[in-house]
């Protein structure tokens, strides 16, 4: 691959910065992206993307505090890097105070990779694959299994330099492969799916194999109405409800009386006891198997971030533990207001639990009876007072009986609050890493367990095979 | 009337169309485009009338797609000069050719016209009356704190608002000879109140029912929606719903108001009848659809009253083009007729494996990303002898007037849907008579348009629409808009939402 601009991204941030006067940062995203898609057993897209933005912030003094003003878009030449900083510029001299206004992230020493160029994928990343996907797309073909799915590889280099002397770089490769498989004239359907960090840490025929699973456990039908069952979630099914608790767990939503974690009369309900069960809900930007990015990158000011947060350091932070919620989703500022110490998103989380034992097939072993949900799917909010969540399960739903597999039941749309599920949590397995089906365009680095649920609301059949 | 604009035809394009297409050529591709896309945007928000966000952004690549011995290959760049445009034509031609082994049926393009030529390429710009990109800052943000600290006045306790204007230029040149320039604007308010009772810990939303369009700043300001009428009455309709009795769950005719079925149209009919999810092409991730091609002409969708149309030709429609980004022009199509699935949205690819003309349905949402086919604009007709909103609750005697689009959730087969909504208001005897809370509407989406009982006439009828659709791997975000009249539906199945939490 060809540089993807002329100017190496350590020389953008620089030049932005330096005509970009006091209380600036610029921000450089350089991404890289490769893909494969196939349905129908072959290949119908793929592609290869790089590009270059840069982001600038920059603030003015103005009435009454601070005012910020962001400008980002593409760098072809130094004239581009002027004309974003006049743009942000101008927009912060035209603002008004903002609300979160706080003393910018100083810093000392750049990071030693400063000057790297930004490491590149390509098409090749997908050597392995490739022919692994032709053999299983043969072998469906032989016996009537119908592949659909999706590779993709993205290397995003953020680098971000400030007025008050920081320097910092994070590398953030992330790989994803999902595969359906549909057998009996599509009556049928199975779903796996793994996250990681390159495509070579994936091998198609034991996912193959889990596909081939499912499609034998849906040769036998079982009518089981909907209703509140014990239901075994899987961990990317148990990963996507979680997705959606953290993405709801701002500390200023809830001081503000608006969330499911808001205290009545005031306040939050961080200190409250959410479960029984002994699950903690963690994020840590340096854990071995999810690591991602050591400081903030947020450029936009929400209830969960704020733009002057900028290379804030990201700390591990428990959001619960052992069942009590520890902390919410804060940034300097709200957290000031709050008198806690800020707890920025990180862009990762792990549920464990404490008592969780071996395997999902472990857990299906020791359960006597039960639903097994493969993934969820089209999960949104219904009520932010309770945090009711609704959405569908998808590409297999099987009845568990003494331990075993007995048959294929359909699909149903779920009504379930994510915070009511973790207190009926019965069971669970250990945590290993999943990709979240639901989120995992956005979100990707998660691990959980397979959990057993009581009394999972299945509100409604639904037809979808 | 605005033109084009003259830094995006400054861009150079003539070279890079050169480049690319002949480079194409010389290599075999019985079929090559050059496109060359740039998206610009300007975001706003405030939070309780201060504000939060003030910022611009903008995407620019291109893209070169080939088909190359029956194959498909593209390779897309931010890098915009003839080198690049000759590589990325190697680049697609070599990916068409590892991708041969693994494609079995070759891609067919249904034939095109020629639009414009690469000297002179057709032209085409949205309507609008004044550009955002000519305001200050301080002036994109003066509606949002206007309306902030009105509904603060009002009584609200929170007020979001934001807007979010979008500038897309785009240029399309192809082997056949067609050449394309279009520049497209659109833009997308947002605005809700928050009502907590601090003994309580309850508390509830209100927000606006303005749709996204595809208009300038004079949306803001009054034209195409009265944004006074509206935030005046906001904090009594939440006061309202903030005490209102609890549904009792059960089944209820439903007169659905344009600002929610809108919705309802996008998931249950938009969606199902794009023809690539009918074919398993995103049966790993959105789906696909029960609205099969074997059922064309056949498959009763719903009662005679329903009639859908496609089109990319609405004004002020957020899908609306003069060609689409396989230069095919503007049409408009019946997908349901007299409640019958009669047609589908297509591709070129499609159209040709059918041996039919594309009904310009290719998109895609920056230069660098591959083309899929998307929703056009999905219409559900007027009745031309229709009455008003309130004629069709005169008619019922136990239903709900449902206001105001919020929740959505619909399968991966397009079957079960279940939909919240801003205002739910009960109806008895043929009035409405308050505000119920805690309602979710739940069908199927046969069951539900076949119980399409009576649909208002043209003054009932409104474009709503959203800026957020998604489609494909890697995904894709695209605006689409969908008019509608007032409806009514009988014996839907309505869920009480503590119930279903287990309250």
């Amino acid at each position: 691959m060809s540089a993807p601009t002329p100017l190496a991204p350590h020389e953008i941030a620089e030049r932005a910065l330096a005509s970009a006067g006091d209380g600036a940062a610029a921000l450089v995203s350089v991404s890289s992206e490769a893909d494969l898609r196939w349905a129908n057993s072959m290949l119908t897209t793929n592609g290869e993307r790089t590009s270059t933005t840069l982001t600038v912030l920059a603030t003015a003094a103005v009435e009454g505090g601070t005012s910020l003003g962001q400008a980002s878009g593409p760098v072809r030449s130094a004239t581009d890097i002027e004309a974003l900083v006049a743009r942000a510029r101008v927009t912060a001299s035209n603002g008004t105070a903002a609300a979160d206004a706080e003393p910018p992230i100083s810093g000392g020493a750049a990071a030693s990779d400063w000057r790297e160029p930004a490491p590149m994928t390509s098409g090749d990343e997908f050597a392995s694959l490739a022919p692994q996907l032709g053999e299983a797309f043969a072998r469906g073909r032989a016996d009537g299994v119908e592949h659909f799915g999706y590779a993709e590889h993205e290397i995003a280099t953020t680098l971000l330099a400030t007025s008050a002397g920081l320097r910092l770089r994070h590398v953030q490769p992330t790989a994803r492969l999902e595969l359906t498989a549909k057998s009996h004239s599509r009556t049928r359907s199975a779903w796996a799916g793994r996250a990681g960090r390159t495509m070579a840490g994936f091998s198609i025929p034991p996912l193959d194999d889990e596909l081939r699973q499912g499609l034998t456990w849906q040769a036998r039908s079982v009518d089981v109405p909907p209703g509140r069952h014990d239901t075994i979630l899987s961990p990317s099914a148990v990963a996507d409800m979680l997705v959606y608790l953290l993405w709801s767990s701002s500390a200023r939503d809830a001081a503000e009386g608006r969330t499911v974690f808001s205290k009545p009369g005031g306040g939050t309900r961080v200190g409250d006891t959410l479960t029984a069960a002994r699950l903690s809900l963690t994020s840590d930007p340096r854990d071995p198997e999810l690591p991602s990015s050591p400081f903030v990158t947020s450029t936009w000011s929400s209830s969960m971030s704020s733009a002057f947060d900028l290379g804030l350091p990201l700390q591990p932070t428990s959001w619960i533990t052992d069942g009590l919620l520890t902390s919410l989703v804060s940034t300097r500022h709200s957290a000031a207001d709050l008198g806690v110490a800020a707890t920025p998103m990180i862009d990762g989380l792990r549920l464990t639990h404490a008592d969780g034992r071996g395997s999902l097939d472990d857990l299906v072993r020791r359960t006597e009876r039960g639903l097994l949900v493969t993934c969820l799917w089209y999960i949104r909010e219904v009520d932010p007072r309770t945090l009711l969540l609704t959405g569908l399960t998808r590409d297999g739903v099987y009845l568990v009986e003494g331990g075993e597999v007995v048959g294929s039941v359909g699909n149903y749309r779920f009504n379930v609050s994510p915070v009511d599920m973790l207190a009926q949590v019965r069971d669970a397995s250990e945590t290993a890493p999943t990709l979240p089906r639901e989120w995992g365009d956005y979100f990707t680095r998660a691990a959980a367990p397979a959990a057993l649920i009581e009394g999972f609301n299945l509100s409604t059949r639904s037809d979808a095979l | 009337m605005f033109g084009i604009d003259d830094d995006f035809i400054a861009l150079p394009l003539r070279t890079l169309t050169d480049a690319a297409l002949a480079r194409a050529a010389q290599l075999g591709a019985e079929h090559a485009d050059l496109r060359v896309m740039r998206t610009r945007q300007l975001v706003g928000s405030t939070r309780d009338g201060r504000v939060e966000n003030s910022g611009s952004d903008e995407a620019l690549a291109m893209a070169v797609r080939v088909v190359h011995d029956g194959s498909w290959g593209f390779a897309a760049s931010d890098v915009l000069t003839a080198e690049e445009a000759v590589r990325l034509a190697d680049r697609a031609v070599a990916l068409a050719r590892v991708s041969r082994p693994m494609a079995t049926t070759p891609v067919v393009l249904a034939p095109e016209q020629v639009c414009g030529s690469v000297d002179s390429p057709a032209r085409w710009v949205s309507d609008y009356d004044v550009d955002p990109w000519l305001l200050s800052d301080a002036e994109r943000a003066a509606p949002l704190i206007a309306w902030s600290e009105r509904l603060l006045a009002l009584g609200a306790d929170h007020v979001d608002a934001s807007s979010q204007a979008v500038r897309e230029n785009s240029y399309y040149a192809d082997l056949g000879g067609t050449a394309t320039l279009q520049q497209r604007l659109r833009i997308e308010p947002s605005l809700t109140a928050v009502m907590v009772d601090s003994t309580t810990g309850d508390f509830d939303s209100m927000a606006t029912t303005a749709p996204p369009t595809a208009r300038g700043w004079e949306y803001m300001t009054g034209t195409g929606w009265d944004w006074s009428a509206e935030i005046e009455q906001m904090p009594a309709w939440l006061r309202e719903k903030l005490a209102a009795p609890s549904i009792e769950a059960g089944r209820y005719d439903l007169v659905i108001d344009p600002t929610n079925l809108w919705l309802t149209i996008h998931e249950s009919v938009g969606h199902a009848t794009e023809l690539d999810r009918a074919l398993g092409y995103e049966a790993n991730y959105a789906g696909t659809s029960f609205a099969t091609p074997d059922k064309l002409g056949t498959l009763q969708y719903g009662s005679p009253h329903m009639s859908v149309t496609g089109d990319r030709s609405t004004p002020h429609g957020l899908a609306t083009v003069g060609w689409d980004v396989e230069g095919v022009p503007a049409q408009s199509w019946d997908i349901i007729r007299d409640g019958v699935l009669v047609g589908y949205q297509l591709d070129r690819a499609m159209a040709g494996a059918s041996g039919v003309r594309s009904n310009g349905c290719s998109f895609a949402d920056s230069g660098l990303h591959v083309p899929i086919q998307r929703m056009p604009n999905v219409s559900l007709a007027a009745d031309e002898r229709g009455g008003t909103t309130a004629d069709l609750i005169a008619g019922v005697d136990n239903g709900l007037y449902v206001v105001g689009d919020k929740s959505w959730s619909i399968d991966m087969q397009r079957y079960n849907f279940q939909f919240t909504g801003q205002r739910f208001f009960r109806i008895k005897s043929g009035a409405i008579v308050g505000q119920v809370r805690d309602v979710a509407y739940q069908s199927n989406t046969i069951d539900f348009w076949n119980s399409l009982a009576a649909r208002g006439g043209p003054s009932t009828y409104l474009l709503g629409g959203a800026f957020n659709c998604g489609k494909g791997q890697p995904g894709q975000v695209a605006s689409v808009s969908h008019g509608a009249p007032s409806c009514l539906f009988t014996d839907v199945n309505i869920l009480n939402t503590n119930e279903e939490a287990g309250r």
